[in-house]
């Protein structure tokens, strides 16, 4: 596919005899936004750590640019760095400051100059409103100022994909707003994301094509999200968005 | 109690505080080095020095430091190995103390979740500079609680020297006390110079680690 | 080869007389555990309580047993009382004094520490759902306070078989004792015997202290998972 930046190709990936991704193929085109959903356990999260290589793969390949993404290959410090990565659990360095937390692998994997890292994290915590807090620690923060750090610290290293893997799960429900905003304004400044989300209406709203994953396959995949969330193709697709209503 | 009678002993416990100190801290030092080797093989998890290791900290954990003293001093020598009682007792305190140490030392490096090392991972860092930079600060910060207790307990330990004829606090308090009789004055200046020897370790130690607790709190 | 001296153990009754002083020194191990154990627990409760004077009190005592090694108030306890004071006080009974003084301040902070770790939900839960105090502490908070503290006063145990060879030192005739008379007894036929009986007598704490301390980790982990 022409302007492909990440490819999968027929990815597996097993623990012992238990199948968690099986024959995974797709592509994701620069600048697109990519919302991955279904229940739990049916290896959404396996996927963004096999594309990142935090996860040994039994078949297939993952191509980035058309360079492959191998854990065990000596070039992965140098893939990981175009592909950024947020966790669910926040987890900023606890032993360095909100600065020092984004600023830390520019300056050290990426060998940039202090003041310019600095004058970079400084724009990128303006712009989620957290420049004032640059000097704290990641313990004087709540969950959602800490979520924001947490994708700065992605975005600073320039990546060229931001893989977010449940980034609001952790969240009271207050503090999901202010990180899906973030989220919503990079998908328009035109960031190649790709999503695993339970919030169905961001899902909505921010999704340029969507994937529904059930056993480790892609059983629904739509490029109409308002269409996919209003009537889905497959049963399961439709079971699984009716979980989300309550209705008497 | 006698004042006159104290005070012509002091001379005598200053120097054993001295001798009892140095021996102390030398073991001490020879802990810390040898906790952190010990550490970074099982953490490197390097084939079969992984198991001496293993078989050494669990032996010297398991026993008292008097009953390992006596085996250097008494029984090595019967194998050809004689040691003088000084580095005898620094090597028997390093010993010991590097088996706690290596314990401590990794359960800093276990209290590290997996999660820092993937999202330093994730940031393009290298297996070097996840330890550097990630791994190494937090341990050192969470072990520093068990560091310091381990010390104390190494000063303390220093109590059994005078069995291998190490003229320490205890020699001396006890061949006073033989000699003269003078026990009260004797053993108010025995608390007295342990006192001087452990009470600064414990308040430094006491501050050091409301500094440091910050690791504590994760996230 | 010279002989390692271990043949002098197999002489006579030597081997169950170092037994026999393994044992003075683990008795006196389990029965200082044992008060330990009972005075401990109450001084964990009361030390929860919201008085200063109580407060201040147990931290004292607690600090005492934490900076002055356990020979010197030893020392202090046999020579202080029977030659200051004059009493008679046997030497296996000044030990169980300083260990048991020793033992009830450290578990008594694990007991304080294992209370005050269960979280105010629990009381409150338990409370809701109309549970008279006893219950509670019966069924909810009991249980739970001796699953935290069971690894750590397990430690202690070991900690104290450790501590107690030190009261050789006060004249008591424990296992390192009887090994040296062993090894003086045998001076002339067995010049190497210090190496195999001192040998003999390491392997033989390592053989009681390990497996406790091995109980000990398991719990820990088991309770972890």
């Amino acid at each position: 596919m022409e302007n492909a930046l990440l490819t999968v190709e027929h990815l597996h990936k097993s623990y012992g005899g238990h199948i968690v991704l099986d024959d995974l193929s797709f592509t994701v085109r620069k600048g697109e936004v990519i919302v991955v959903i279904g229940p739990s356990g049916c290896g959404k999260s396996t996927l963004l750590r096999c594309i990142n290589a935090l996860e040994e793969i039994q078949g297939g390949r993952v191509l980035l640019n058309g360079e492959s993404v191998r854990k065990d290959a000596g070039n992965i410090p140098q893939m990981r760095q175009k592909i950024g990565m947020v966790f669910q659990s926040y987890d900023l360095f606890p032993h360095k400051t909100i600065l020092d937390n984004i600023t830390l692998a520019p300056r050290k994997v990426q060998k940039r100059g202090k003041a310019e890292a600095e004058r970079e994290a400084l724009e990128l915590l303006e712009r989620v409103g957290l420049a004032d807090r640059k000097n704290d620690y990641p313990r004087q923060l709540s969950g959602g100022q800490k979520q924001r750090v947490a994708i700065v610290r992605a975005l600073c290293m320039h990546p060229e994909l931001l893989l977010l893997d449940e980034i609001t799960a952790a969240l009271d429900p207050e503090m999901v707003r202010e990180v899906l905003d973030v989220v919503l304004s990079l998908a328009r400044s035109g960031s190649t994301m790709l999503i695993v989300t339970h919030e169905m209406s961001f899902a909505k709203a921010i999704a340029d094509r969507v994937f529904f994953l059930e056993e480790g396959r892609i059983m629904e995949e739509s490029a109409d999200p308002e269409s996919f969330f209003q009537c889905p193709q497959t049963p399961r697709a439709q079971a699984f968005l009716r979980t989300f209503d309550y209705e008497r | 109690m006698d004042a006159e009678v104290m005070k012509s002993y002091l001379p005598l416990y200053r120097d054993a505080l001295f001798l009892t100190m140095r021996i102390g801290w030398q073991g001490v030092m020879l802990a810390l080095v040898l906790g952190l080797a010990c550490a970074a093989v099982l953490q490197l998890k390097l084939p079969f020095i992984r198991r001496i290791v293993t078989v050494y900290v669990e032996l010297f954990r398991n026993t008292p430091l008097l009953v390992q003293l006596f085996f250097l001093y008494f029984a090595l020598p019967r194998i050809g190995i004689r040691i003088p009682a000084e580095v005898c007792g620094c090597v028997g305190l390093g010993l010991i103390g590097g088996a706690y140490m290596t314990e401590t030392f990794r359960s800093g490096l276990d209290s590290i979740a997996r999660i820092q090392m993937e999202s330093a991972a994730s940031l393009g860092m290298t297996s070097f500079q996840i330890f550097r930079y990630v791994i190494l600060p937090q341990a050192v910060a969470s072990s520093v609680p068990g560091i310091l207790a381990n010390i104390i307990f190494l000063l303390k330990e220093t109590s059994v020297f005078s069995t291998i004829s190490l003229m320490d606090l205890m020699f001396t308090a006890k061949d006073l006390i033989g000699m003269y009789a003078k026990t009260l004055e004797c053993l108010t200046l025995l608390v007295i110079f342990y006192l001087i020897m452990l009470l600064p370790v414990c308040i430094a130690g006491n501050i050091l680690e409301r500094r440091l607790r910050y690791a504590e709190f994760g996230n | 080869m010279q002989s390692l001296g271990i043949e002098v153990l197999f002489k006579g009754i030597n081997f169950q007389r170092l037994l026999a002083g393994l044992w003075v020194s683990v008795r006196l191990s389990l029965i200082s555990v044992i008060i330990s154990i009972v005075l401990g627990t109450g001084m964990g409760m009361l030390m929860t309580s919201k008085s200063r004077l109580l407060q201040f009190f147990f931290r004292l005592w607690l600090e005492t047993v934490r900076i002055m090694p356990q020979m010197v108030l030893l020392f202090v306890v046999y020579f202080g009382s029977t030659r200051v004071f004059g009493w008679n006080l046997d030497a296996e009974a000044a030990a169980i004094i300083v260990f048991s003084f020793w033992g009830t301040a450290e578990m008594g902070d694990l007991v304080r520490g294992a209370l005050i770790s269960i979280p105010k939900i629990q009381y409150e839960s338990a409370r809701a759902l109309g549970m008279d105090e006893k219950t509670l502490y019966l069924y909810v908070i009991l249980p739970q306070t001796i699953r935290r503290m069971l690894p750590l006063s397990i430690n202690l145990i070991t900690r104290m078989i450790k501590t107690t060879s030190l009261v050789m030192m006060i004249g008591i005739v424990e296992v390192l004792k009887v090994a040296q008379q062993i090894i003086e007894a045998n001076r002339k036929s067995s010049p190497n015997a210090a190496f195999g009986v001192f040998g003999t007598v390491f392997l033989l704490y390592f053989l009681i202290c390990w497996p406790v301390s091995r109980l000990s980790v398991w719990l820990e982990k088991r309770q972890a998972a």
